[in-house]
């Protein structure tokens, strides 16, 4: 006989992937059972059908658990300081009560993440970004009167997205919604506690995130779903928020640019100039990490890439597809791709090498690689670089949002 | 507000050369050192009649174009090079000349052997000495001098033949316990090489890497004499001085117990000083010849600079490993028998390569041993005005590590007793004769000398941080990612010891890049 094995002390490996506080909702919903792992937690690709779900977003209400997002908290005397250390925009600039898409970069001004940066109060910040990011928080922190804590795991996250989203708040009982401008935030109450309501997100539509303690997620989920059904809220997986991203023109982390923290090849990496971040760089603020770096880098002209939205001729999305200038010269590589069903348009965002993107913009092509029955069909296509977003939507900005 | 062309922070004598070479080249300079002018060049009273040297006690790499360049009064530095004597077990041995060109007290064969390691290594070092006069080659940013300064090293290299550069690269990285095992069997000399090369770094004989403390000290010279070494008459204090009339004749504006409290900088520019008393004194130029650590950790606000760079300089490795002891005597203590003359360089009690390891093992582990290698002068030896009756002693204990467990509150007491018994018993009636004795551990040599760790080369001068790695990456080549802000001090390229060399640099690239 085989004797049992003695029960190690910790029992983490047994559980790979982490479930968010959603979960129990998401599992009963999940249809597709598509799930992947954000950020070392359950996530799901698509909920029930990625087609429906992304028309949930431009016409109806989606809910997203953004919970996988990593969250710091920064709070003191000292944290406005800190993060104009850390990030590219002025953060004096910023006001409590509001929220900014900001990035920050390493000391050669190579990227490390973007994220979104939110001003609970004059002194307390918290930043949500895609990557872990703590030990270099703490390092930048270091000798400022603040403190950084990560909040990952006490704080759930949602997007309420699409044209009915302010109706399901409204519906929900979040009395005074509708003031929120875009990139506005307040606290609500809910259950004797609290949520974070901010317009913010990441489709290019009307739409909220809603941060609530881990322990309170459930009865806010519940109190969002049931107010949503008369309104068709859905939930959704990332291939539907992907889509609608791209119409956005938004990037990600680790797929439109790799970190600086991350990539193996040290030409991988990009200055904020290099994907279309440049907006962001405040050089007129205090000083900031890789201040230095940009400022030598634009002097002296050395930046090597650029990221464009591409206007691509067909109906195949160009995913992964090289860019070609003239069709001859290898000008660069397509990051994300979709046929857009809102724009009815084949758009891509592009990573290209300059001068293409930046002084020759014309006679660019795509060799589309599409699989067709154990064949590829190589379709050479031309391509046009248009400004992002592809897509504006008024409604995004409308104050007060309309109910839809 | 007060302002100038270039402030220098810190005294010492780097801070010193820095600033009377710019001064020669027509720049309104000036200087603030937080205590007493000299750094570690100082000549104290230990007690009341008995002068010794307070820190550092003897020349061996003072760098002529220093000396020129300044215009250096070398008077206190007139005298033939000093000798050696190296006390292990039994008869000591003595080097003369420039690092042992004549040995006393070993055999002919040892002599031999003696002798020809000593030319590879001095041949080694004229090579590896070429690259520490000027700016180090910086990877990215090479120019057309580097290639030059590069190109003659690389030929001095091949003009030695094939086999010596083969040698080199065989050697450069390796440890000094191996390569005096290789040609000497003499413990004694073993225990002196290996004494030597480990002085003032966190390493013992057989760590990797070790050789590169003996070539760096071959690099040197006093009086012309590779290898050589003086004690300066009066006292280090007296060079000190030498050093501070420079800077006075070349019209340096000195301001001696004026410690800069804060580096003021602007959107990526170092623009001013705010001193302690609250004076702010602006320059386009700030040379800081203080440890690199407290200059951006400290003096910095982190506001201004960039995380990776706090995060390289948190990493910087610079804890000092060596006490100094300074005692007054009533009497000259007979080291090894020995006449006075012979007695008049330094003493070195290092009996094997096992004795200065066995040295620094409990040094890793922040202990110090019961029985340290010692380095002794005599500053007072010959000079009645430094002590009218007996004599002033010098010593530095190898290791004495800066994080000492027990703390060294406890801990000095402890190893200066043991230390007066080591010497009592290489010079007996020495303990009896105490009239006074003064041991500073590197946490007191950092707080008496505004020096962090109390590290000998303001931070340890292993491949990780020398050349364009020294003090880090980013702030290497005087230059740093602060325009306008420079650095100066042993913690720059080519490192410590009394050469001026990091401030002669600093001076001559500021010179160039800021007109
Ligand atoms: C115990 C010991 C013994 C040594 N013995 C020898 C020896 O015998 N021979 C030899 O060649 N080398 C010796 N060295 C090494 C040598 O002394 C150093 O490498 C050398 O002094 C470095 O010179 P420096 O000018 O760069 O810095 P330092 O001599 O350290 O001078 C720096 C100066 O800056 C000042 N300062 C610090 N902070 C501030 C501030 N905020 N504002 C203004 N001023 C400030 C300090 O007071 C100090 O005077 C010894 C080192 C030690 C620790």
């Amino acid at each position: 006989m085989i004797a049992a094995r003695p029960q190690p002390a910790q029992g983490h490996f047994r559980t790979p992937l982490m479930e968010t506080p959603f979960h129990p909702r998401l599992a009963a919903l999940a249809e597709t059972n598509d799930w992947y792992g954000w950020a070392g937690m359950k996530s799901l690709h698509s909920v029930y059908d990625e087609e429906l779900e992304y028309f949930a977003i431009r016409s109806t209400a989606a809910l997203f658990d953004i919970s996988p997002m990593a969250k710091y908290r920064v709070r003191g005397p000292g944290s406005e300081a800190m993060l104009n250390r850390l990030t590219l925009r002025d953060v004096r600039k910023l006001a409590p009560g509001r929220v900014h898409y900001t990035a920050w970069c390493d000391d050669e001004g190579h990227v490390l993440d973007d994220g979104t940066l939110f001003r609970l109060a004059p002194d307390d910040f918290r930043l949500c970004c895609q990557g872990r990011h703590l030990p270099w928080l703490l390092d930048t922190a270091e000798g400022f009167d603040c403190t950084v804590t990560d909040e990952t795991d006490e704080v759930a996250g949602l997007a309420l997205q699409g044209p009915c989203s302010f109706a399901v708040l409204a519906a929900a009982g979040f009395t005074g919604a509708e003031t929120l401008k875009p990139f506005q935030l307040r606290d609500f109450p809910h259950e004797g506690g609290r949520v974070t309501i901010s317009r913010t997100g990441f489709t290019g539509d009307l739409g909220y995130e809603l941060f609530v303690a881990a322990d309170a997620a459930l009865t806010l989920w519940d109190r969002l779903w049931s107010a949503g059904q008369p309104l068709r809220l859905k939930a959704i997986g990332y291939n539907a928020l992907n889509r609608a991203r791209i119409e956005a023109g938004f990037i990600v982390a680790g797929a439109d640019f790799t970190p600086a923290d991350q990539a193996i090849r040290t030409d991988r990496v990009r200055m904020p100039d290099e994907i279309g971040l440049d907006w962001m760089v405040d050089l007129t603020k205090s000083a900031f990490t890789g201040r230095r770096a940009i400022a030598a880098a634009r002097a002296k002209g050395t930046l090597k890439h650029i990221l464009v939205g591409l206007d691509i001729a067909d109906n195949t999305p160009a995913e992964g597809a090289i860019v070609y200038h003239r069709g001859k010269r290898e000008a660069g590589v397509v990051s994300a791709a979709i046929w857009s069903p809102t724009l009815k348009r084949n758009i891509a965002i592009a990573s290209l090498d300059r001068p293409y993107g930046s002084r020759l913009t014309d006679d660019l092509w795509v060799e589309i690689y599409a699989l067709r029955e154990l064949r590829y069909a190589k379709l050479m296509k031309p391509a046009r670089i248009v400004p992002r977003p592809f897509l504006t939507l008024p409604r995004r900005s409308a104050t007060p949002p309309g109910r839809f | 507000m007060t302002s100038c062309d270039a402030i220098v922070i810190g005294g010492g004598h780097n801070g010193l050369t820095a600033a009377t070479v710019l001064a020669k080249a027509g720049r309104r300079v000036m200087l603030f050192e937080a205590g007493a002018l000299g750094g570690t060049m100082a000549t104290v009273e230990v007690a009341p009649g008995y002068r010794s040297s307070a820190l550092s006690h003897l020349v061996n790499r003072l760098a002529p174009e220093v000396v020129a360049a300044t215009g250096l009064e070398m008077t206190c530095l007139a005298a033939p090079p000093a000798p050696t004597v190296v006390l292990g077990d039994g008869d000591p041995v003595i080097l003369r000349g420039g690092y042992g060109a004549r040995l006393e007290g070993v055999g002919a064969e040892e002599a031999l052997a003696f002798a020809s390691l000593r030319a590879k290594l001095m041949g080694q070092a004229a090579i590896l000495g070429r690259m520490l006069g000027h700016r180090p080659p910086m990877p990215g940013d090479f120019g057309l001098g580097d290639a030059w300064h590069l190109g003659l090293t690389g030929l001095a290299v091949l003009r030695k033949g094939r086999a010596e550069a083969r040698d080199l690269m065989r050697m450069i990285l390796t440890n000094v316990a191996d390569v005096a095992d290789e040609y000497l069997t003499d413990d004694r000399l073993k225990g002196l090489l290996s004494f030597d090369a480990t002085l003032g770094a966190h390493l013992g004989p057989r760590s990797p890497g070790s050789l590169l403390g003996l070539h760096y000290r071959l690099t040197g010279s006093a009086g012309g004499v590779a290898g050589g070494q003086i004690v300066p008459r009066g006292g280090m204090g007296t060079l000190a001085a030498a050093f501070v009339s420079a800077a006075e004749r070349a019209g340096v504006e000195l301001r001696p117990g004026t410690r800069v409290a804060r580096i003021e900088a602007v959107q990526g520019r170092a623009t001013a000083v705010t001193l302690a008393g609250g004076e702010v004194v602006s320059a386009p130029v700030i040379v800081s010849a203080i440890h690199p650590g407290t200059t951006f950790l400290r003096l910095v606000d982190p506001a201004e600079i960039d995380t990776g760079l706090t995060r390289a300089f948190r990493r910087h490795r610079s804890k000092g490993n060596v006490a100094k002891l300074n005692l007054a005597l009533n009497h000259i203590p007979a080291f090894g028998g020995l006449a006075e003359a012979d007695l008049a360089g330094r003493i070195v009690i290092a009996r094997s390569t096992d004795h200065v390891e066995s040295a620094f093992n409990p040094a890793k582990y922040g202990a110090f041993s019961p029985d340290p290698a010692i380095e002794v002068v005599l500053p007072s030896l010959g000079q009645p005005e430094m002590a009218a009756k007996g004599c002033t002693l010098s010593a530095l204990i190898q290791f004495a590590p800066y994080d000492l467990k027990e703390g060294w509150a406890g801990g000095a007491p402890r190893l200066l007793d043991t230390v007066l018994d080591i010497l009592d018993r290489h010079a007996p009636g020495l303990r009896a004769g105490v009239i006074a004795a003064d041991l500073l551990p590197p946490t007191e040599i950092e707080a008496r000398c505004g020096l962090p760790g109390g590290h000998w080369h303001h931070g340890e001068m292993t491949p990780d941080q020398l050349l364009f790695n020294r003090p880090v990456h980013a702030a290497a080549g005087y230059a740093t990612p602060l325009d306008g802000l420079f650095l100066a001090s042993a913690g720059s390229h080519p490192g410590g010891g009394i050469s001026g060399l990091p401030g002669l640099n600093a001076a001559r690239h500021v010179l160039e890049v800021a007109r």
